[in-house]
């Protein structure tokens, strides 16, 4: 792979993978922190709504949905296998 | 007496969570359903407090908006930071901070509790929805937190009314207790980096040089938010020059290597970690659970939509067809108390106000209940549920089109029946731009009420062709047309709203979806109780009286002696000939009949010499350019309290008794017969088609205005609402009213 890093929102169906980084240092950055999207936190994809967006994610042990501008901030790599 | 203040001193304390963690129910559960709500000065959040029940000693629990962190970067935020801190003078400052935890998601929710940790109080840690720990397979040792933590843990399941008791327990001996110091260690902000340590050894001791005392907390805040809550009061407070000193700072720890603000929620969370270690163990399962399963088929591309389209009917259908017999019941109620009332009490101005005035205020309250309540059952069950966060999730993306959320779908939707439940649904906004505007564009949304002005409009005015080979009706046509104006509208509505009223970042939609489970009765009771009272109480009073007002209007100052006469001939006519128990004769009949026009024919006379008339006369030359004559001027300033009066007042207006309805021909013969001086019809399509885009879009309804009031806690919100819909209803009309003359 040339670029083993991509953002969250590329993620498929039931996959996992591993918080690299939050781009920005805004408000939603901050959110986003706060609810737990931290690097090196393993995060996965549970479902797409009807129409594409938003998605719902599994992090920490709680179910949390994201829009797609806010997953496309959320940097992550692939888990170890 | 001092003693006696002493003894009698109110101690306080303060509830505080994330949101969804049951913190209303356990309040309940703590205080009863007797809260006192106001709001927070200068702010739009509610402000709510209860007393403890059964306990010794008076202490008020304050419950704070529920807030994901202690940042303070919205005003849910800074309320809850300045209560907890004492910064609020006419809020007495926490003696003690509830920290209300989600016992299934211990490790996001304990993030906030780090914080609150930090500013010194003492601190009782809640576990709710306890219930859930086992149903999801984790395990919590409690015990072992509480150890770690120095600080009592009490489990509850709130909508169970489970570990209350020991909850309370809690209470009064922490508040007896003496204040416990939590040692440095023990708190997350050990887990900064030195470089920060320093720099806010560094900015304590500047401010304090310029005379101002902060707490850590404080200035951990000062330093990590940028142009944050406590910079902006310190620097409204005339110490500008700290802003300079913290970017100073910020610079400094950048290149140190200490990224503001990652690092806090990055300590925090390492904190958080240490912490559960051991504490909290979750199922090493990598399989979907139960709820996700379910999410797999009600968040489905089609399984998903389909199912959110037929809750969605089946809300509406029940908000309909089991509102409409109470809602019945309560006219028919009204209808005979009039009639009681009339049996004992002769015409006048006394019995005018009873039947016309205050029956009809109180009906026209009332008659709001069942549709509260059967949507509120219906909300609280989807809440409790789990399945309205996922209604939001289904329709966000086509509200987002409009700058809106998910969550806005459901207020609006149900504002198809009635504004007024449809305003009280926007609660479940927790972001207050959006609920704003979806607030403010609701009443816009076509409610049962146009639907009465509409039909008599169309059935008289509009021709009935038929297109399609009859499948077709132009009436039909213009109904639907009307139905979805509102609509249409509030789409450009919500836009400028957002762009010019409420503008910032782009809402954000980080929304939890808890799992799903079944809903509690207990919580549904409570909510749609609270729901009703907030209605009939606060927003009710204020209904009542501009029922009273606008009957005071158009009462008075006319003489109403020749009618009272001529009501007192009619009823007695009416006794004489019911009590000859045969059929009436054709003399009385003819007696009864002409009787009846004299009443009406008088009534109209009263109605214009009144102060309502007066109104309509002197508005004449404002509502001219929309092609109404004075009279619909009359009817539309009557219709003030709700839109649906203007048929009855069309109908005194035109001698025709106020019972008229939207199916009386005698009406439409009327209304197809009133002549302006020149003698020209005054009723044409083209003001039919005015009067009825005016109605589509104006905020005739009072009833609607005071729940805005009620909900935004403001005076300024009602009054905007009314000057934006009634200058888009008149711009509206006056389009309407031109354009069919230019075509004509």
């Amino acid at each position: 792979m040339t670029s083993p890093n991509f953002s969250l929102d590329e993620l498929g169906q039931d996959e996992s993978a591993i918080i690299v980084e939050i781009l920005g240092d805004d408000a939603v950055a901050s959110r986003l922190m706060e609810m737990g999207l931290i690097e090196d936190e393993p995060i996965s994809m549970i479902g797409k709504a009807p129409m594409g967006d938003p998605t719902e994610f599994a992090v920490r042990g709680y179910r949390i949905s994201l829009r797609k501008n806010e997953s496309t901030r959320v940097i992550v790599r692939r888990e170890p296998k | 007496m001092p003693t006696e203040s002493t003894s009698k001193r109110v101690r306080t304390v303060a509830l505080i969570g994330n949101p969804n963690t049951g913190k209303s129910s356990l309040f309940n559960a703590l205080c009863g359903m007797n809260a006192r709500v106001g709001n927070y000065p200068g702010v739009t959040v509610e402000q709510k407090v209860g007393r403890l029940s059964g306990s010794t000693e008076p202490i008020d629990v304050i419950d704070l908006p529920g807030t994901y962190s202690l940042a303070a970067r919205s005003a849910d935020e800074a309320v809850a930071v300045n209560v907890l801190s004492g910064a609020l003078a006419q809020q007495a400052t926490p003696e003690l901070a509830i920290v209300i935890l989600d016992a299934s998601n211990v490790e996001r929710n304990l993030y906030l509790f780090s914080q609150i940790y930090e500013l010194g109080l003492p601190v009782i840690v809640v576990m709710n929805m306890w219930d859930r720990v086992s149903a999801e397979g984790l395990t919590v040792d409690a015990e072992l937190l509480s150890q770690r933590l120095g600080v009592p843990v009490v489990c509850t399941s709130a909508n169970k009314r489970q570990g209350i008791e020991q909850l309370k327990k809690a209470i009064e001996q922490t508040l007896k207790a003496p204040k416990p110091t939590p040692l440095p260690e023990q708190l997350a902000r050990a887990k900064f980096p030195a470089v920060f340590h320093d720099e806010v050894k560094l900015l304590s001791a500047w401010l304090e040089s310029k005379g101002r005392r902060a707490t850590t907390y404080e200035v951990d805040r000062l330093l990590i938010d940028s142009d944050g809550h406590f910079q902006k009061s310190i620097c409204q407070s005339g110490l500008t020059e700290i802003g300079e000193r913290i970017n100073e700072a910020r610079d400094r720890l950048q290149t140190a290597g200490c990224k503001v603000p990652m690092f806090e929620t990055k300590a925090r969370y390492a904190w958080v970690r240490q912490l559960i270690d051991g504490a909290v163990v979750r199922p090493e399962s990598r399989s979907a659970s139960p709820s996700d399963r379910i999410d797999r088929w009600l968040t489905h591309r089609w399984v998903g939509m389909l199912f959110f389209v037929v809750v969605m009917f089946v809300v509406f259908q029940s908000i309909t067809l089991f509102a409409r017999l109470p809602m019945d019941w309560i006219q028919w109620l009204q209808a005979k108390a009039g009639g009681g009332v009339e049996s004992v009490l002769g015409p006048g101005p006394l019995r005018s106000l009873i039947v016309d005035g205050i029956l009809a205020g109180v009906g026209g309250v009332i008659v709001f209940v069942p549709q509260i309540a059967i949507l509120f059952l219906f909300i609280a069950i989807l809440e409790d549920c789990g399945y309205m966060a996922r209604a939001a999730f289904v329709m966000d993306k086509i509200m987002t089109t409009v700058g809106l959320s998910g969550k806005s779908f459901l207020p609006l939707m149900s504002s198809f029946a009635c504004a007024v439940p449809g305003i009280m649904a926007t609660r479940t906004i927790e972001n207050r731009k959006d609920r704003m505007v979806t607030l403010l564009i609701a009443p816009l949304m076509s409610c049962s009420a146009r639907l009465p002005v509409y039909i008599l409009m169309v059935s008289a005015f509009v021709p009935e062709n038929t297109y399609a080979g009859g499948w077709v009706t132009l009436q039909g046509l213009v109904l639907m047309f009307m139905q979805s104006l509102g609509a249409l509208v509030a789409i450009p509505v919500a836009w400028i709203l957002k762009k010019f009223f409420f503008p910032g970042e782009p809402a954000t939609f980080l929304m939890e979806l808890h799992s799903y489970k079944w809903p509690s009765p207990i919580v549904i009771y409570q909510r749609v109780w609270e729901r009703l009272v907030a209605f009939v109480v606060r927003a009710g009073t204020l209904i009542f009286c501009t029922s009273i007002l606008v009957w005071a209007a158009a009462y008075f100052p006319g003489d109403h002696k020749s009618l009272d006469l001529s009501v007192m001939a009619l009823e007695k006519l009416q006794q004489e000939s019911s009590k000859i128990g045969k059929r009436p004769t054709p003399d009385t009949e003819a007696a009864i009949a002409s009787a009846h026009e004299q009443i009406n024919l008088e009534r109209s006379k009263l109605i214009e010499s009144s102060f309502l008339g007066m109104a309509g006369h002197s508005i004449e030359p404002l509502v001219k350019p929309l092609g109404w004559d004075w009279k619909i001027g009359v009817a539309v300033i009557a219709s003030f309290p709700a839109r649906e009066v203007i048929v009855a007042t069309l109908g005194t207006i035109y001698s025709l008794g106020s019972d008229a309805d939207e199916e009386s021909q005698g009406l439409k013969e009327q209304m197809k017969q009133a002549r302006w001086p020149d003698g020209r019809p005054v009723f044409s399509l083209a003001t039919a088609c005015s009067i009825m885009v005016f109605f589509a879009l104006c905020a005739q309804c009072s009833a609607t205005l005071m729940t805005i009031r009620r909900e935004t806690n403001s005076w300024r919100w009602p009054i905007f609402s009314f000057v934006y819909m009634t200058t888009l209803a008149y711009i509206g009309a006056w389009l309407t009213y031109q354009c069919f003359q230019l075509w004509s």
